[in-house]
């Protein structure tokens, strides 16, 4: 693990994100959810940006923020699984962001105060950001779970698939600018309320899905990137 | 032109410049123009600030403040882009609230207690419920407020949106005159 390492999953992880939840732009159930979930993905990805920008930096090898984002590939990028999995109802979206955007939040608090002046800069803005989309999430999950029987269902059945993978973003990492181990239970002391006022169950802490750190990703993970990259890679050196 | 005359006609020229979303700004209202200073090799430096780290118009922002510098008659420009200290709407001046009101955009919480807005007493219909259920209130949220309506004054406004046409703007309404509003967020 090195410096690179670390900034880049925090930059893998904000692009990745930013990539899913753009798909709502139009496809969301409200209009003005269109716009919310537009303007989260943007806010993501301007992290992403910044992040992927000091990465390349740090590497020293001439990758700017387009290298890094456009020209790797799936076993190169080291997002957590949990932001790659594909949205497949607006309860999974809503779900995954209240748990993406709390982690989020927690580990941004503590790197604005950090050592690394660029990551305090950068996590110095992204802090309030997380925090809206946190909020964002927490009045949807509300929403959702204590909803119509449909509505619960399908945010339960959310809490569960997605649960599992959470524990990927709080695997110990001793030589990050802030090791994600110590954020679980801040992280569980934040959530599991937000659920339960949703009347939504907890599930117990079971099987831990990984692999995303080191490159080993999901089936969708492809075509994500895919999309995502081909019209950089159609056009190489492209510019407006 | 002195070095000190070219500083002061650049930062008058990109003081001056318009946010390229809310037009009724400058950057030196917004907040976002941070300095400008001589660069090492004899050219100017610009340093601005974003509001928001994805706001997409940073990079007309950057063209924008290029452009009035080369016309205030520095040659060598570069706009730099500071981070830190992050943004803040309290730094959105004085003059820049009234001229949002003006043009019905209500300006973001005050810095100190200015009357536009008042502080929720937590009543049960207090404010920080918006567009949830009832009951359902913001976890994080400690300073509760509603903006005034710019165009009547009054106070009893609702959130429409959490998210407006901009990434820095929300979407209220006014349940006196009806009308909606953008309403730039506390950030």
């Amino acid at each position: 693990m090195t410096r690179f390492d670390s900034v880049l999953r925090l930059g893998d992880d904000a692009l990745v994100a930013a990539q899913r939840m753009a798909h709502w732009c139009a496809c969301a159930p409200q209009l003005e959810e269109d716009v919310a979930l537009a303007n989260i993905a943007l806010d993501l990805l301007g992290q992403a940006r910044a992040l992927l920008t000091y990465a390349g930096g740090i590497e020293g090898a001439g990758r700017d923020e387009d290298r890094l984002a456009y020209q790797r590939d799936e076993r190169e990028f080291t997002n957590a699984l949990l932001v790659e999995l594909p949205d497949a109802d607006f309860a999974v979206a809503v779900v995954k962001l209240l748990f993406f955007a709390t982690y989020q939040n927690l580990l941004y608090q503590r790197l604005a105060t950090g050592a690394d002046t660029t990551l305090a800069g950068i996590a110095g803005k992204a802090v309030k950001e997380t925090k809206y989309h946190v909020e964002h999430a927490t009045r949807w999950t509300l929403r959702l779970g204590d909803g119509t029987v449909e509505s619960r269902r399908r945010a339960q059945a959310a809490v569960d698939g997605l649960w599992p993978f959470t524990h990927e973003l709080f695997e110990p990492d001793p030589l990050a600018p802030v090791d994600p181990a110590g954020l679980r239970e801040p992280w569980a002391a934040l959530v599991r309320p937000v659920l339960t006022r949703a009347t939504l169950v907890v599930p117990d802490d079971d099987w831990r899905p990984t692999g995303g750190r080191v490159g080993l990703h999901t089936e969708g993970f492809g075509y994500l990137l895919g999309e995502m990259q081909s019209v950089h890679r159609a056009h190489p050196g492209a510019r407006w | 032109m002195s070095t000190a005359d070219l500083l002061a006609a650049v930062r008058a020229a990109v003081s001056a410049v318009p946010d390229p979303e809310l037009r009724v700004l400058t950057l030196a209202e917004l907040g976002i123009l941070r300095g400008v200073s001589a660069g090492d090799d004899g050219g100017v430096v610009v340093t601005i600030t974003p509001t928001y780290l994805g706001c997409p118009a940073l990079e007309v922002i950057r063209a924008d403040v290029l452009a009035a510098a080369r016309a205030a008659g520095a040659e060598a420009v570069e706009v730099v882009t500071a981070l830190s200290p992050p943004w803040t709407t309290d730094w959105v001046s004085d003059s820049a609230r009234d001229k949002l009101t003006a043009v019905g955009i209500a300006p973001p919480p005050a810095r100190s207690s200015l009357p536009l807005f008042v502080l929720s007493p937590g009543a049960p219909d207090s404010p920080q419920v918006v567009d949830g259920p009832p009951g359902v209130g913001s976890p994080h949220r400690t300073r509760p407020h509603r903006p005034a309506c710019p165009r009547c004054r009054s106070v009893d406004t609702r959130e429409l949106a959490r998210f407006g046409s901009t990434a820095c703007t929300a979407l209220w309404r006014c349940l006196t005159c009806r009308e909606p509003f953008d309403h730039v967020k506390e950030h």
